[in-house]
C-alpha cells in the first residue's frame, strides 16, 4: 500500500504566536507536523461520507475491524491515509469494507463507515475506477436481475426439487398470507436451492399459506448498493415494489438478511412499505407447532449474519431455533452476537475475492470457519445465503474438510422435522 | 475525425435459444437480446480514440427490436451522438440486409472511420464491418486491437494473425475497422447515469426503406447432439489415455503437436 | 457451373492445414458437381508453394504489392479474380484473412457468403452449407443459391488434402493498391501467459496435490499446444500466478479444449469455463460437479493420467 508522510514546518504559527521546536523540547526539538486536506476535503464533502471527518485516532474501530485481523485496515488507518493526501477513490481501502458495522458499535465519533462505504464507493464507479470483478456482478444483476449472471427466466426452476407445491403468485391469482421473498443464491447457487427446498418443505409442513414472485422477482439489490451501485439499487427496488404492489399479503419473508435489510430500510424510501421478518424470526414463533421427529447430536455453533444481528440486532431468533432441535448441542464461539465475525461476503465482497486477495492474508471466511473449529463445533449453522458457498469453500480451503460442516438452519430444522432425508450429517 | 460505431443486438446465450425443432426456424419474439460483446469493444475503442484525439463518436444501431438501452448506455459510456435507423424491420433481419441500411446511412454522412465488432455469434451471412466496408468499397481490416489517429488523416491499426502475430497498418480514412479487442476492457456505465442521459437525451431517428431481401430464403437451424452429463470413459490409464487421444483427432485438436 | 475458388493462405512453415482441408473438399465437390478447381495464392514464392496443390489450376500474385499480406490489396486482387472467373463457391479459410476478405469480397462483387462453414454437404448436385453460430449451440443449414456463394471456412473442418497436383499455373499482375500500408509485422513481446486466448488449456484443480507436481501438467500442455491454467486453491497455495486461475473471481475462458484436471467443478469455477467447446474431466470421484459440466469424465488417477496422455501426443 502508498506510504505517505506529513509535511513537516520548521516554524508554525498558531493564532500569530510562533512556535518552533525548542519552546515544547524535550530531549530533541519536536516535528511539527501539517497537512495538506485539501485530499480529505475532497471525500468529506461527498454527500455521505462527511463523518470520516470525525475520526479522532482513537483507535477503537483497529481493534474490532475484521479486515484490519487479516491486514492492515481500519477506519482509523483510512482516515489517517486520506488526512496524508492519499486519495480513498484510487486507494485499495476503498473496496475492503465489508461493511460489516462492527467499527460503528465502537466508534466514540460516530464515524459511519455504513455511509461513508457507498457513498465514495459510488463516486468511484461514476469515474471507471471499480475493480472490474465488482462490475461484472453489477452487469449481470442490471442484465439478468441476479449478480451470478444466470438466466432470469430459470429464476423459479430450483422449485422443482423441493418436493412440495411452491405457489407462484402470477399464477395463484388469490391473496396469500407470506410473500416469501427467495432472493439470488437460494435461487441459484447449488447449495443455496437445497436451503430453499428445505425451507419451502418446512413451510408446507405448517401450513403456511404463502407464495413466491418467481420469475418477477429480481435480487433485492442491497449489496450492490453497499457496493456503490446506488442507481442499479433503485432500478431494482422499483422493480421489485412493482410486482409486489401487484399481490395482496399480509407480510414479506425474506431468506437473505441483506433483503432484510433493505426491506426494513430502504423499500420504504422508494414507496414499498410491507411489515417484513427474516425467515428465523417466522419460524420462531411458530416453533410450538413444530413437529421435530429426529435429533442431531452434534456440537453446533452460529454464525451471525452481520446484516441480520449487528445491522438489525436479531440474535435470538436463529438461536432459538437451533436450541429447539433435538440432541443439539449449541456453543457459541469467541466472536458471536454483537461482536461476531463477519464472513466477508457483505458490502459487495461476495464479487470481490480476486481482489482483495492481494491486501489480506486469509478471508475472513476461512478465520471464521478455523474459530468454530475452535470452539469444537462439528456443524456451523448459517443463516445468510452467502455464507454456505463462503464457509464450505473456507472449509476446504483451511484443511478441514470431514472435520465440520456447514448448514442453513432450515436445511437442520427440516432434517429434524422429517423433510430432509437427502442431507447428510456425518 | 468522426468515428461510427455500428451496434447491434444478438440473442442472449444465457436464456434458451428458442427454435422450433420442426421447421427449423428460430422463434425471435421469443428471444432475449444482449449488445453483441465485439460491438462493446467496438465502441470502447472509439472512446479511447475520443479522449485521445477528439474524435466525434456517433453510435449507430437499427431498429431491430428495443435498442435504445444500448444506444442510452453508449451515451453515457461518453458518445457524443446516437441514431436509431427505423423502418420495417425486425429481430430477424440479417446481417446482409442490416449492413445495406447502416451503408446507405454512413454512405450519406461524413464519417472518417467505421467501427464495429469484428463478428457476432449470429452472423451466419457475414459481419458487418466487412460487408459495410464491401458496399461502400472503403478498405477494411478485421480483428483490430488497436485504433489510433496517425498525421493527415491516417489512422494506425493494430491487426493480429493467429500465432500472436501483429500487423501495424497505416491507412487513409475513410476505413472500416472489425474490432476484436479495445486497448482496456469496455468502461462501466453506471445504471443511474443511463437513466439520467435517457430522461435527457434524445435519440436520433432516422427512416430507412426496406433492403432487398435475405441473401439466403431458407437457413434450417439444428441443435448439435446435446451434451447433458459427462459421457464416462472406462478403463485403465492406457485405455483412457488411448481414448483421449481418439476424442482429440476427432475434434482436430492433435496436429498442432 | 463455375469452378470452386480457394484462396490459399500461408505462413512462414508454408500453406497452412486449413487451406489444405479446403483443398481436399473443393476437389470432392468438382467431381460430383462436375466443375474444376483453382487456388489464389498471394505473395512472392506463391507458385512454388501452389504448384503442388490438388487443383486444377493456380492463380499466383507475387508482384511487390504482395510481399506482406495487406488486406485492402487482397480484396482488390481476388474481386477482381472472383470477377474473372466467375466461381460457384468460393472458400476461404476462416482466419484473420477470412474475416478480411470474406465479407468484403461479398459486399463489392454482391454474392452472398456462408460464415464459419463446417461443413459443405451435397445432394442431389445441391450444396448445403453448414454454418457454426451462436457459439456453437446451433448449426444453421444454409443451402447454396444456384449462382453460388462465398463460404469462409473454420479451421478443422476436414481432413487435409494431399499436396500430388499438378496444376495449370497463371500468374496476375495489375494495380491493386490501396490507401492502406503495412508497416511491418512484428512478434509482441510475451507477458505471462493469456490464458483466455489458448485453444487449448489444461486445468488443474487440488488434485494436483503438490506444486512439485505441476511439471506434468506443463509437459502435457505443451505436448497438447496449450497452456496450464487452474482453479483457485492452486492460486491460493501460491503455485500458479493469479492470471492463471479460471472461474468468477479469476478468468472467463471459451477454449476449443478445457481438460480439468482434478477440479471438483465448484459453481464459482463452472461460471468461468463452461463455454468450453470441449470439457474433458479428470477426477477419481465419478459425482463430482465438473461431471455435469464435462462431455467426457473419466476416474483415473490424473497424475498417472497426465504423462501417459503426454507421452501418446508427443509419439503421435
Ligand atoms: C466468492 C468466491 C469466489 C470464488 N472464485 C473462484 C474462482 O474464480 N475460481 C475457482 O476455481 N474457484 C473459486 N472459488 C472457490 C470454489 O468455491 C471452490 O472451492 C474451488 O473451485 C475448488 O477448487 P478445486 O476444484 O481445485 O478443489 P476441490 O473442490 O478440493 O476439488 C479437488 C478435486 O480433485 C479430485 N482429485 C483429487 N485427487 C485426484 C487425483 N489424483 N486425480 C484426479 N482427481 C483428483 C477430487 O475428487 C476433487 O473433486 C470461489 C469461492 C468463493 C466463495
Ligand atoms: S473508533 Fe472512530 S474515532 Fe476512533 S479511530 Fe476509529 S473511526 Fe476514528
Ligand atoms: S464496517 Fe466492518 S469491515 Fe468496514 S471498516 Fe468497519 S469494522 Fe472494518
Amino acid at each position: 500500500m502508498q506510504k505517505a508522510k506529513a509535511i513537516e514546518l520548521e516554524i508554525a504559527v498558531v493564532d500569530g504566536v510562533e512556535l518552533n521546536g525548542t519552546w515544547n523540547r524535550m530531549f530533541e526539538p519536536r516535528v511539527i507536523s501539517e497537512y495538506d486536506l485539501s485530499v480529505l476535503e475532497e471525500i468529506t464533502n461527498i454527500p455521505g461520507a462527511e463523518s470520516l471527518g470525525y475520526c479522532y485516532q482513537c483507535g477503537k474501530c483497529t481493534a474490532v475491524c475484521p479486515v484490519d485481523s487479516v491486514g492492515d485496515y481500519s477506519p482509523r488507518k483510512i482516515f489517517r491515509r486520506t488526512q496524508l493526501g492519499i486519495s480513498l477513490l484510487d486507494s485499495p481501502d476503498l473496496w475492503l469494507c465489508t461493511t460489516c458495522r462492527n467499527c460503528l458499535r465502537v466508534c466514540p465519533k460516530e464515524v459511519n463507515m455504513i455511509d461513508i462505504m457507498p457513498a465514495v464507493r459510488e463516486q468511484a464507479v461514476l469515474e471507471g475506477k471499480a475493480p472490474a470483478e465488482l462490475l461484472t456482478a453489477f452487469e449481470n444483476t442490471a442484465r439478468y436481475g441476479n449478480p451470478i449472471g444466470e438466466s432470469a427466466r430459470k429464476r423459479a426452476d430450483w422449485t422443482k426439487t423441493a418436493g412440495v407445491p411452491v405457489p407462484v403468485m402470477s399464477q395463484k391469482k388469490a391473496p396469500v398470507d407470506v410473500l416469501w421473498f427467495v432472493e439470488c443464491y437460494p435461487a441459484y447457487h447449488p447449495r443455496g436451492k437445497e436451503a430453499s427446498a428445505a425451507l419451502a418443505r418446512i413451510f408446507a409442513a405448517l401450513g403456511v399459506d404463502f407464495g413466491i414472485l418467481g420469475t418477477e422477482e429480481k435480487c433485492a439489490g442491497d449489496s450492490q448498493r453497499m457496493a456503490g451501485e446506488r442507481g442499479l439499487f433503485e432500478m431494482l427496488a422499483e422493480h421489485n415494489i412493482k410486482m409486489l404492489s401487484k399481490y395482496r399479503f399480509n407480510e414479506i419473508v425474506v431468506t437473505d438478511p441483506h433483503a432484510y435489510n433493505a426491506f426494513l430500510h430502504e423499500y420504504p424510501k422508494l414507496g414499498g412499505e410491507w411489515p417484513v421478518r427474516h425467515y428465523t424470526q417466522f419460524l420462531a414463533e411458530k416453533l410450538a407447532g413444530v413437529n421435530f421427529v429426529k435429533g442431531i447430536k452434534k456440537r453446533i455453533t452460529f454464525h451471525d449474519p452481520c446484516y441480520l444481528g449487528r445491522h438489525n440486532g436479531e440474535y435470538e431468533a436463529p438461536r432459538s431455533l437451533l436450541r429447539a432441535l433435538p440432541d443439539v448441542e449449541l456453543v457459541e464461539m469467541g466472536h458471536c452476537k454483537q461482536t461476531s465475525y463477519c464472513c466477508g461476503g457483505g458490502g459487495g465482497g461476495m464479487w470481490l475475492d480476486g481482489f482483495t486477495r492481494d491486501y489480506a492474508s486469509e478471508r475472513l471466511s476461512e478465520r471464521r470457519v478455523k474459530e468454530a473449529v475452535e470452539y469444537g463445533a462439528e456443524i456451523l449453522a448459517v443463516s445468510c445465503p452467502y455464507e454456505v458457498p463462503r464457509f464450505e469453500d473456507a472449509v476446504k480451503s483451511t484443511g478441514h474438510d470431514g472435520q465440520i460442516q456447514v448448514m442453513d438452519i432450515a436445511e437442520l430444522m427440516a432434517y429434524c422435522m422429517g423433510l430432509n432425508e437427502g442431507l447428510a450429517i456425518s | 475525425m468522426r468515428v461510427a460505431v455500428l451496434l447491434k443486438a444478438v440473442p442472449d446465450l444465457v436464456e434458451e435459444l428458442v427454435l422450433d425443432e420442426e421447421s427449423g426456424s428460430l422463434q425471435y419474439d421469443e428471444m432475449s437480446y444482449v449488445p453483441s460483446e465485439w460491438d462493446d469493444q467496438a465502441l470502447e475503442e472509439a472512446l479511447i480514440l475520443k479522449e485521445e484525439s477528439g474524435a466525434q463518436v456517433t453510435a449507430i444501431a437499427v431498429s431491430t427490436g428495443d435498442v435504445d438501452t444500448m444506444l442510452f448506455t453508449a451515451l453515457a459510456k461518453g458518445a457524443d451522438h446516437v441514431v436509431k435507423i427505423t423502418g420495417d424491420f425486425d429481430a430477424s433481419m440479417s446481417n446482409w440486409q442490416q449492413a445495406r441500411v447502416l451503408s446507405d446511412y454512413v454512405r450519406e454522412q461524413d464519417f472518417d472511420m467505421v467501427l464495429s465488432g469484428v463478428q457476432a455469434i449470429d452472423d451466419v451471412d457475414g459481419q458487418i464491418p466487412g460487408l459495410v466496408a464491401g458496399f461502400l468499397n472503403w478498405p477494411h481490416a478485421s480483428v483490430v486491437t488497436e485504433v489510433r489517429m496517425g498525421g493527415d488523416s491516417k489512422v494506425l491499426l493494430r491487426q493480429e494473425y493467429s500465432g500472436g502475430l501483429v500487423a501495424e497498418i497505416e491507412v487513409e480514412s475513410p476505413v472500416v475497422i472489425g474490432v476484436q479487442a479495445a486497448r482496456k476492457p469496455p468502461r462501466y456505465a453506471s445504471v443511474a447515469k443511463v437513466r439520467q442521459v435517457a430522461k435527457s437525451v434524445a435519440i436520433e431517428e432516422v427512416s430507412a426503406g426496406a433492403p432487398a431481401g435475405p441473401a439466403f430464403a431458407d437457413i434450417q437451424f439444428v441443435r448439435p447432439v446435446a451434451a447433458g452429463r459427462a459421457e464416462m470413459i472406462e478403463g485403465d490409464v492406457d485405455a483412457v489415455a488411448d481414448r483421449i487421444v481418439q476424442i482429440l483427432a476427432d475434434h482436430n485438436l492433435l496436429r498442432r503437436a | 457451373m463455375g469452378p470452386i475458388l480457394i484462396v490459399t493462405e500461408s505462413t512462414a512453415s508454408g500453406i497452412t492445414d486449413s487451406t489444405k482441408e479446403c483443398v481436399g473438399k473443393a476437389k470432392e465437390l468438382a467431381k460430383v458437381l462436375g466443375t474444376s478447381t483453382v487456388a489464389l495464392g498471394f505473395g512472392p514464392g506463391a507458385v512454388d508453394r501452389l504448384r503442388r496443390l490438388d487443383v486444377n489450376k493456380v492463380i499466383a500474385a507475387e508482384d511487390g504489392e504482395f510481399a506482406v499480406y495487406n488486406p485492402a490489396v487482397c480484396e482488390n486482387a481476388l474481386v477482381q479474380v472472383v470477377a474473372e472467373t466467375a466461381p460457384f463457391l468460393t472458400m476461404i479459410p476462416n482466419t484473420t484473412m477470412g474475416l478480411d476478405l470474406g465479407a468484403g469480397l461479398a459486399g463489392r462483387n454482391n454474392i452472398p457468403l456462408i460464415a464459419y462453414c463446417s461443413d459443405l454437404q451435397e445432394q442431389d448436385g445441391k450444396i448445403t452449407a453448414v454454418s457454426q453460430v451462436f457459439a456453437g449451440k446451433l448449426l444453421a443449414r444454409v443451402p447454396v443459391p444456384g449462382d453460388g456463394a462465398i463460404v469462409t471456412v473454420l479451421p478443422g473442418s476436414w481432413p487435409t488434402g494431399e499436396e500430388t497436383g499438378d496444376p495449370v499455373v497463371e500468374t496476375i499482375s495489375g494495380d491493386y493498391s490501396s490507401r492502406m500500408r503495412v508497416i511491418r509485422v512484428i512478434e509482441p513481446e510475451k507477458g505471462d501467459v493469456d490464458i483466455t486466448k489458448a485453444d487449448i488449456l489444461v486445468s488443474v484443480g487440488r488434485g494436483i496435490e503438490s506444486p512439485d507436481n505441476l511439471p506434468l501438467a506443463d509437459e502435457l500442455a505443451e505436448a497438447m499446444g496449450g497452456v496450464v491454467s487452474c482453479s483457485r486453491p492452486v492460486v491460493d497455495a501460491g503455485w500458479l500466478p493469479k492470471a492463471r486461475q479460471v472461474g468468477k473471481s479469476g478468468q472467463t475462458v471459451k477454449p476449443k479444449l478445457y481438460l480439468a484436471c482434478g477440479i471438483s467443478g465448484a459453481p464459482e469455477h463452472l461460471q468461468g469455463m463452461r463455454d468450453a467447446d470441449l470439457i474433458i474431466a479428470v477426477n477419481t470421484d465419478e459425482e463430482a460437479s465438473i461431471m455435469e459440466a464435462a462431455h467426457f469424465g473419466t476416474t483415473v488417477d490424473m497424475l498417472d493420467l497426465m504423462p501417459a496422455l503426454a507421452e501418446r501426443l508427443r509419439g503421435g
